[in-house]
C-alpha cells in the first residue's frame, strides 16, 4: 500500500544530506568537540558550521544559536530562565490561549510559584488582535512569549506588535517567539521580529529529533535550567550532540530561499478547493494560516474514527497536536469553537515532497470515509 | 516611496582640495560592504551619500547594520525619499515613520532647504509637517529642546527626503587612505582592539600571528583567525601571516638568561615582523601594549623592543587602562573570542621573575651570543598565509 503522510507538523522525514552527515559524524567524526585535541577540533568545526548555517538562515550571529535537546527543552530555557533572571522586577506575563503545551506547561508552573499569567486568547478564526495584545504588556510584565505559526490552525500571529509595544515603550520584558512552526516555511528573522529570544527544531524541517536550538539576542540574559560543564557558555552545559547538531545544520542548508512556497500554495489551493465544496466540511484554519497547514471538522465524526479509518488506508493525518497524545484540542477550545467541531478536527500538514496526486488519494478516502462512517449520536 | 539610507561624512569632509580621493575611497568601502546584499546606486552630493536599493527584495536592516561598520562616517539614518511636493512629503512623513510616532511622546520637525527655489521656507516647511503629525498623533506634542524624535525633512536638488533621528556612524577614516600596516596579533584582549583602533584611523592591516605548536594549538590559531574575522567586519578583507615560532622560542628557552626570555622575544617578534612588513610593502607595525600592564610593557622594556625595530611601532592602546581596553572589545565583539583559553606564543615558557628594566646592552649581549640569524631565515622561509573576510 502506498503511504501518504500529511503529518509534517508532527514531524518530518529526515533528508538524505543530513543522514549521510550523521553517519559520517557518528562513525568518522566522533570526537568531543570539547577535547583539545585535533579530533575534538574537527568536531567542534562542525558544529560551528551547522551554528553557522541555522545563524545565517536566521540572520542573527552564530555565537546567539545556542543547541539544545529540541523545541520543548528550548521554550523552557527561554521561559524558566527569564523568569528566574527577572524574578525580582517583576512577576507578569503574557502569552497566549494557544500556545504549544511546551509553553503552556511552563506557564503553569510559574503561576504555582506566584507568576501571575496573561493568556490572550484568539478569536474564532484563530486570529489574534493586536489591541489585546498592546493592552496586556505593561511595565511590571518580564516576559511576553507567542509562538509565530500555531501548530494546530497555522494562523500566524502578529508578534511583531507586541515587541514594538516593548522597544518603543521601552519596557524590560524579553519577547520569547516559539518559531518551531515557522522556520524553514517562512522568513524567520529574531532582529526583525525584534525578538529577544526565539525557539526552533530540527525534526520539523528534515532533521534528526532529539535537537533544537535557541537563539538569545547578544545582551540578553537567561539563568540555565540544567547544570554540568563548560559547554556553550554554560547557558547549556552537556556535551554537544555532534552528530544531531551536524544533521540539523544540513538539513537547513537543504531549505531553499523561497521555502518551497509555489508548490505549497498549488497543494494548499488544490486541497482548499476540493474541501470547500464537500458538504459537511467546515473549515478551521484562518485565511492568514500558513499554506503547509490545513485544519478542518466533519462534524458528527469523531477525529479518531477518521485519523484511523484514513491510517487504514495509508493516510497519516493528525488530529491535532501529536504532543497532546489524542486528548480534545485546547487550541480550538481557546478559539471558542463548537464541542462538536473541536471533537471532529483533522490536521493535515504538508511538506515539499508532498503531491497533488497524493491530496487526490487522500480526498476520495476521505469521501468514502464520511459516506461509511458511523455518526456520533 | 522608496527607502534610502543618507550618509553624512566624518571628519574627510574638512579635507581640502583631496577630498575626493577619499570620497571615492569611502564609496568603494562602502559598495564592497554591501554588494553581497543585492545592487545599489550609490551616489554623493552635497557632501551626504545616499545608498538607493536597485532590487525589490534588499534587506535594507542588513545594509544600515553593515553601513554602522564602515570607518569614515559620522552618521547614516534611514530616509524615505519623496518627491518636493508638500502633499507628499507630508503624507510621507506620517506614513513611513508611523512605528516610532506611535509609541513617542514627543518630537519636532527640522527642515533643511537646500534648494532655495522650493515655494517655502524651512520654518514654513517645519509648521505645516508638525501640525499634520500633531493631528494624527494624539500622544505626541512638540518639544524643540529636547524631542524624543526628530522629523527631519531635507529639500534637496532632486528629491525630498523624510527620516527620523540619525545613527551615530562607526566614525574614523575610510580604510585605505593611510597606507597598510602590519599588526601583530596573539589571541588576547589588547591586540584586536590596537588592530581596529588603527584601521579606524584608515590602515588597511595585514595580521602577524607566531604560533609553536605543540606548545600551542591549532585553536589557538583558529582563534586568532576568529579574532582577525570579526575585525575585518569593520576593517574590511586582510591577509594573515603565521610565524613558525617554535624553534626560536626553543632556543631562547634553552641559551638564554630565564629573566630575560619575554623581552628577547618581543624584539624577535619585532625584527621578523618587520621583515614581513617591509616585504608586503606595510610601513608601520602596530602592537596592542598599554604601559606598564605586563612586564615586556614597561618603558624599559619597550626601549629594548623598539631598538629591534627601525619601522615606527604604533600602540594606540599605550595610555588607556585594561577596563577601557575591555570596553571596546566588547563593543567590536571581540571579547568573547579573546576570553576562550588557550595558550598563545606569550603564554609559553613566561619566566617566573621577568626582568621590568631590562638593560639594553645585556639584552643585545645575549642575544648575539645564542644569535638567532639562521632560525629567522628559517622562520621566514615557512610562512604560512591566511585569507581572512573574503
Amino acid at each position: 500500500m502506498r503511504e501518504i503522510y500529511f503529518d509534517n507538523s508532527a514531524t518530518t522525514s529526515v533528508c538524505k544530506e543530513a543522514c549521510d552527515k550523521m553517519y559520517d559524524m557518528m562513525i568518522n567524526n566522533y570526537g568531543n568537540a570539547s577535547s583539545l585535541h585535533i579530533k575534538g577540533m574537527l568536531a567542534e568545526n562542525e558544529l560551528t558550521s551547522a551554528r553557522k548555517i541555522i545563524a545565517d538562515m536566521l540572520s542573527v550571529d552564530k555565537d546567539e544559536i545556542y543547541f539544545c535537546s529540541g523545541g520543548t527543552e528550548a521554550n523552557n530555557l527561554a521561559i524558566f530562565g527569564t523568569a528566574d533572571v527577572k524574578k525580582r522586577l517583576g512577576k507578569k506575563i503574557v502569552t497566549t490561549a494557544f500556545e504549544h503545551s511546551s509553553v503552556m506547561e511552563c506557564m503553569a508552573q510559574l503561576e504555582k510559584k506566584g507568576f501571575e499569567v496573561t493568556y490572550i486568547k484568539p478569536d474564532d478564526k484563530g486570529n489574534l488582535s493586536p489591541e489585546k495584545i498592546i493592552n496586556a504588556i505593561d511595565k511590571d510584565t518580564i516576559l511576553v512569549s507567542m509562538m509565530l505559526v500555531n501548530n494546530e490552525v497555522g494562523s500566524i500571529v502578529p508578534i511583531d506588535v507586541a515587541s514594538k509595544v516593548i522597544a518603543h515603550k521601552k519596557l524590560q520584558a524579553y519577547m520569547h517567539c516559539d518559531a518551531v512552526q515557522a522556520f524553514g516555511k517562512m522568513p524567520v528573522k529574531p532582529k526583525k521580529l525584534g525578538v529577544d529570544l526565539l525557539t526552533i527544531s530540527s525534526h520539523k524541517v528534515h532533521g534528526p529529533k532529539g535537537v533544537g536550538a535557541l537563539f538569545i539576542r547578544k545582551g540578553v540574559r537567561v539563568s540555565p535550567i540544567i547544570f554540568g560543564g563548560e559547554q556553550q557558555g554554560k547557558v547549556r552545559p552537556g556535551t554537544e550532540n555532534t552528530s544531531a547538531i551536524a544533521g540539523f545544520g544540513e538539513a537547513v542548508k537543504q531549505i531553499p530561499s523561497d521555502f518551497h512556497q509555489s508548490h505549497m500554495n498549488m497543494l494548499h489551493k488544490v486541497c482548499m478547493d476540493m474541501l470547500t465544496k464537500t458538504d459537511g466540511i467546515v473549515i478551521n484554519s484562518p485565511c492568514n494560516a500558513v499554506k503547509n497547514i490545513i485544519n478542518f471538522s466533519v462534524p458528527g465524526i469523531r477525529s479518531e474514527t477518521m485519523l484511523h479509518h484514513l491510517s487504514l488506508n495509508g493516510i497519516y493525518v493528525s488530529s491535532g497536536s501529536a504532543c497532546a497524545k489524542g486528548k480534545a484540542s485546547y487550541v480550538l477550545e481557546a478559539m471558542g469553537l463548537k464541542r462538536e467541531i473541536s471533537d471532529s478536527a483533522i490536521r493535515l500538514s504538508f511538506s515539499e515532497l508532498n503531491t497533488v496526486e497524493e491530496i487526490e488519494i487522500f480526498y476520495d478516502v476521505l469521501v468514502q470515509g464520511i459516506q461509511t462512517l458511523a455518526r456520533a449520536k | 516611496m522608496k527607502e534610502v539610507i543618507l550618509i553624512k561624512l566624518g571628519e574627510i569632509a574638512l579635507k581640502g582640495l583631496n577630498r575626493r580621493s577619499f570620497e571615492d575611497v569611502l564609496i568603494k568601502n562602502i559598495k564592497q560592504k554591501i554588494k553581497s546584499l543585492g545592487r545599489f546606486n550609490i551616489e554623493i552630493a552635497q557632501s551626504t551619500i545616499s545608498v538607493e536599493p536597485l532590487d525589490a527584495d534588499i534587506d535594507m536592516d542588513d545594509v544600515a547594520d553593515r553601513i554602522g561598520h564602515v570607518f569614515g562616517i559620522s552618521a547614516y539614518s534611514r530616509a524615505c525619499a519623496v518627491e518636493k511636493d508638500m502633499d507628499a512629503i507630508t503624507s510621507c512623513a506620517v506614513e513611513y515613520l508611523r512605528d516610532k510616532l506611535s509609541f513617542a511622546e514627543s518630537f519636532k520637525v527640522e527642515a533643511k532647504r537646500s534648494d532655495k527655489k522650493f515655494p517655502l521656507k524651512s520654518p514654513e516647511i517645519s509648521a505645516e509637517i508638525g501640525g499634520v503629525i500633531l493631528e494624527n498623533y494624539p500622544n505626541l506634542h512638540v518639544d524643540v529642546h529636547n524631542p524624543e524624535i526628530t522629523v527631519t525633512v531635507e529639500i534637496r536638488d532632486t528629491m525630498a527626503f523624510v527620516r527620523a533621528n540619525a545613527e551615530k556612524g562607526a566614525g574614523g577614516m575610510p580604510v585605505g587612505t593611510s597606507g597598510r600596516a602590519a599588526v601583530l596579533i596573539s589571541g588576547g584582549i589588547d591586540s584586536p582592539v590596537a588592530a581596529y583602533m588603527m584601521a579606524k584611523r584608515g590602515l588597511v592591516l595585514e595580521g602577524i600571528h607566531f604560533a609553536s605548536p605543540p606548545y600551542t594549538s591549532e585553536r589557538a590559531e583558529q582563534k586568532v583567525c576568529d579574532l582577525m574575522e570579526q575585525v575585518s567586519k569593520y576593517s574590511g578583507r586582510m591577509i594573515m601571516i603565521t610565524v613558525p615560532f617554535t624553534k626560536i622560542q626553543e632556543k631562547i628557552h634553552n641559551e638564554c638568561p630565564e629573566e630575560l626570555f619575554t623581552i628577547i622575544m618581543r624584539r624577535l617578534m619585532m625584527k621578523i615582523s618587520q621583515r614581513i612588513a617591509q616585504k608586503d610593502d606595510c610601513h608601520a607595525l602596530i602592537t596592542g601594549e598599554s604601559l606598564g600592564q605586563v612586564a615586556s610593557q614597561t618603558l624599559y622594556a619597550m626601549v629594548c623592543t623598539d631598538s629591534a625595530c627601525q619601522m615606527p611601532v604604533f600602540r594606540p592602546l599605550i595610555g588607556m587602562d585594561k577596563t577601557d581596553i575591555v570596553d571596546i572589545s566588547r563593543k567590536i565583539g571581540t571579547f568573547d573570542i579573546s576570553i576562550q583559553p588557550y595558550e598563545d606564543c606569550c603564554t609559553v615558557f613566561t619566566p617566573k621573575h621577568p626582568r621590568t628594566r631590562p638593560v639594553l646592552q645585556y639584552v643585545i649581549e645575549a642575544e648575539e651570543k645564542a644569535g638567532f640569524d639562521e632560525l629567522i631565515e628559517e622562520a621566514m622561509n615557512n610562512l604560512k598565509i591566511t585569507k581572512i573576510g573574503f
